[in-house]
């Protein structure tokens, strides 16, 4: 005796065994299992186990050895200082930035810059910065020696200065337009506007009312990817290669020219290293933590008094200029990137080169072509890949009801919250301990895992607004979900997919850790070849390759505005999204 | 696991009745173990039911468990009958159930000729075929030489009666619509109505029509139930 017929669900059944109820876990199997495999591949070789290089047995021997080097201790503050300043000052700018001037018309083309400024690779924008601000550079050329009476460069150690100074407005440059960037989206879920306007209607001035009503709510959606920004600028080398000091390097700097070192004794030594960033990551993140719960409280009593802090037009006035000069460094930095690439002679202090020639692009174009090559290969596969899972994943969310919600997006960013040199030396050890030779497969492998969170975070959100009734419609004319995909949601979303395959690809342009321990240094993109002429300090190749970079990450953004537009350009309902 | 025990119920007039039009049998639907809705009811070839409700008195959620797109948060009870089959276990793409919306939901990256195309039928081969039936549907709604015309550049009346046509082209066997007429303007929504209903009757399909538009009702002028306010 069953259940009555009539009690049975309606729903039907018939798509309940398909294998894409499992895409969501195949998705994140991707990108956990690199990164899981990296981390043990750290951890027995910092406690004394890697067999291919005769440490059979577990011993302290190399966390002893990483404590005796002596600049262990200033590299590791370097990298909490760095890391907690960038940090800070970025947020700082962004929240000023965002409670003064949200709703206005600058506010709005400040948001236009944003995804141009966003695929400016780090490295490249890196190499800008420190073209502006050298002894040698615009700065001074513009200022001497008219204010400054200098008729040779100033003998400062700019970039590079010990106290990574330089090195921290690099990565503010690039840090501000990627929190802002988070903190809009977030605005879209709050109601921040009405908040902001019941609070100035109580007489609370614009820039303080955005902070007391906001910013909690604010904060709450940009925490995880405040977390991202930490850990990768507490343990960036590419940005540390180029503007970071050099005698201590910053630790994870340092860990990666020990992996490189010839002597292979030394593996150890970068295992103990990574494995120490990681934990340093970890503490300061705790830290950062309870410093966020303590600033809350104060904040709390703050409001509680009800000043009112009406008068905020000097802040708002200091907001602006604390947001354009990161903003200004990035693009002013590849207008100097541009002009070295093209200068002919050019001596100190004029501010142009007195002629302008294409000598130097000329005579790199046949040494570009192949890391372009293999940049724009491990970049479309990256997202090939990462696409196919996105729409695999959101498609099965859709169809089975899956509710991938907020608790489960922390964990698309964990990848992001574990610094990149703590698993990649990892799996550089793996690749050594198993004989794989790890080539562009093994590289294209980690760039999935950086590429497919910011993939399928830009694709969601357009993905699960589409209106479903288009679907329903669809299905009732006696289209398959199938059909329904192919023929109709993915066409209709061609804009937000080319913005997403952009996105990622710009990330995988952009990688340099990856790309070096993963390929073993023998895997060439632009990223790799332009980070190796830090050294050279010849700035009209350097100008070259970091421009080509930045060409390669932003030529597909363009494509992604110009191509829906091109193929719907008689289809007037889908042009303004 | 098929039935193997029909209880006699008072409310039910099952029978020879059902072989044609759509009958819903003992349906209910209940969200957290409240009942929603509770309905018996059967609509015969051309004739048209109107369900009447304030908002949040499950309403779409009907038209959804007939389409077959029900969310997994409902429960529900009961058959659906489609002229003599039992549609409730189908999927939605295969019960030949078709809907309006108030919005005409065109798709707006295909042409005019191309959004009919997709309603049609794979069974009609060929693609000079399909482009004749096509032309003859624009023609029969009066929209001559629209084939290659971008959805968004269309009237509201336009635009509805392509919504029309391209369900109808699909051949379904009862239609389903949600408040199909109130994003239309006064003078419109009569002729528009008129037409829907009209070209239900000559096709001989049951009709559904959930609103809150008295004038709607009164026009279809069949059946009427009113669903309660559950909140």
């Amino acid at each position: 005796m069953g259940r009555p017929f009539w009690s049975r669900p309606v729903t039907p059944r018939h798509e309940d065994r398909s294998p894409f109820r499992y895409a969501p876990l195949v998705m994140l199997g991707v990108m956990f299992v690199p990164v899981m495999a990296g981390l043990a591949g750290t951890m027995l070789p910092a406690i004394g186990y890697f067999p291919a290089l005769g440490g059979d047995s577990i011993s302290p021997g190399p966390i002893m050895d990483l404590l005796r080097w002596p600049g262990f201790w200033r590299a590791s503050a370097l990298s909490v200082t760095t890391g907690v300043g960038v940090t800070i000052l970025s947020l700082a700018i962004v929240i000023l930035f965002t409670a003064a001037w949200q709703g206005t018309r600058l506010f709005s083309a400040a948001e236009r810059l944003l995804s141009p400024l966003l695929s400016v690779p780090h490295a490249a924008a890196a190499f800008g910065v420190a073209f502006l601000l050298a002894p040698s550079g615009w700065m001074t050329r513009v200022i001497s020696p008219w204010a400054t009476s200098w008729t040779t460069p100033p003998d400062v150690l700019i970039p590079q200065d010990p106290w990574g100074l330089t090195m921290m407005a690099g990565l503010v440059a690039k840090e501000v337009p990627f929190l802002l960037l988070m903190t809009i989206a977030a605005l879209g879920q709050t109601e921040s506007v009405k908040s902001r306007v019941i609070a100035q209607s109580l007489g609370y001035g614009r820039t303080w009312a955005w902070m007391t009503v906001v910013l909690p709510r604010v904060y709450e959606q940009i925490r995880l990817p405040v977390y991202a920004v930490l850990a990768y600028a507490m343990s960036v080398v590419d940005v540390a290669i180029i503007l970071g000091p050099n005698a201590p390097a910053t630790l994870s700097a340092q860990v990666v020219s020990w992996m490189s070192d010839p002597d292979l004794a030394l593996r150890f030594r970068a295992s103990a290293g990574a494995a120490a960033q990681l934990g340093l990551v970890g503490v300061t993140l705790i830290l950062w933590r309870m410093a966020e719960l303590s600033v809350g409280c104060v904040a709390r009593r703050w409001a509680y008094r009800g000043r009112r802090m009406q008068r905020d037009r000097p802040l708002r006035v200091g907001a602006l200029v604390a947001a354009a000069m990161p903003i200004a460094a990035v693009l002013v930095g590849l207008l100097s990137l541009a002009v070295w690439s093209l200068a002919g002679f050019w001596s100190w202090p004029d501010v142009l080169p007195s002629s302008f020639t294409g000598t130097t692009w000329l005579r790199h174009a046949s040494d570009l072509r192949d890391p372009i090559l293999e940049t724009v290969r491990i970049g479309l596969l990256a997202v090939g890949v990462s696409l196919v899972l996105t729409i695999v994943t959101l498609e099965a969310e859709q169809r089975f009801n899956l509710n991938l919600t907020t608790r489960r997006l922390g964990l698309l960013y964990a990848p992001l919250l574990v610094p990149q040199v703590a698993f990649l030396v990892g799996l550089q050890t793996l690749a050594l301990e198993s004989g794989l030779d790890a080539g562009m497969a093994a590289v294209t492998v980690a760039h999935i895992v950086f590429v497919l969170p910011y993939v399928f975070l830009s694709m969601a959100g357009p993905y699960r607004a589409w209106d479903d009734r288009y679907a329903t419609i669809a299905t009732a004319m006696g289209s398959g979900s199938q059909r329904t995909l192919w023929r109709i949601r993915l066409p209709m979303l061609l804009g937000p997919l080319l913005v997403a395959a952009a996105i990622g690809f710009a990330v995988s342009v952009g990688q340099y850790l990856p790309t070096l321990l993963v390929g073993a240094g023998r895997v060439q993109t632009l990223t790799t070849e332009a980070v190796a002429l830090a050294s050279g300090g010849d700035r009209r190749v350097i100008g070259v390759y970091a421009l080509s970079q930045t060409l390669a990450a932003a030529v597909p953004f363009m494509v992604a505005i110009a191509l829906p537009r091109f193929v719907w350009r008689h289809r007037r309902g889908l042009q303004h999204r | 696991m098929n039935p193997v025990y029909s209880p006699p119920h008072p409310d039910t007039t099952e029978g020879s009745d059902d072989a044609e039009g759509l009958a819903l049998r003992r349906l209910c639907i209940r969200l957290a173990g409240k009942v929603l809705v509770d309905l018996d009811a059967h609509i015969a070839p051309g004739r048209i039911l109107t369900i009447m409700g304030p908002s949040g008195s499950g309403k779409s959620t009907l038209l959804s468990v007939i389409i077959g797109t029900t969310a997994p948060a409902f429960t529900v009870s009961g058959r659906i009958v489609l002229d003599g089959t039992d549609i409730s276990h189908l999927p939605p793409q295969k019960r030949r159930v078709g809907i309006l919306f108030q919005d005409d939901m065109l798709f707006p990256h295909l042409s005019i000729g191309a959004n009919l195309a997709f309603g049609l039928p794979p069974a009609v081969r060929g693609r000079s075929a399909r482009r004749e039936r096509v032309v003859r549907a624009l023609a029969d709604i009066g929209l001559e030489g629209f084939e290659n015309r971008d959805p968004a550049t269309l009237s509201g009346g336009q635009r509805a009666r392509v919504a029309l046509m391209r369900m109808l082209l699909a051949e379904p066997r009862a239609l389903l619509l949600d408040e199909p007429f109130s994003g239309l303007d006064a003078a419109l929504r009569d002729h528009i109505r008129e037409l829907v209903f009209s070209r239900a009757r000559e096709r001989r399909l049951p009709v559904l029509l959930v609103t809150h538009d008295e004038a709607d009702a009164r026009a279809a002028a069949g059946d009427r139930i009113e669903l309660a306010h559950t909140d």
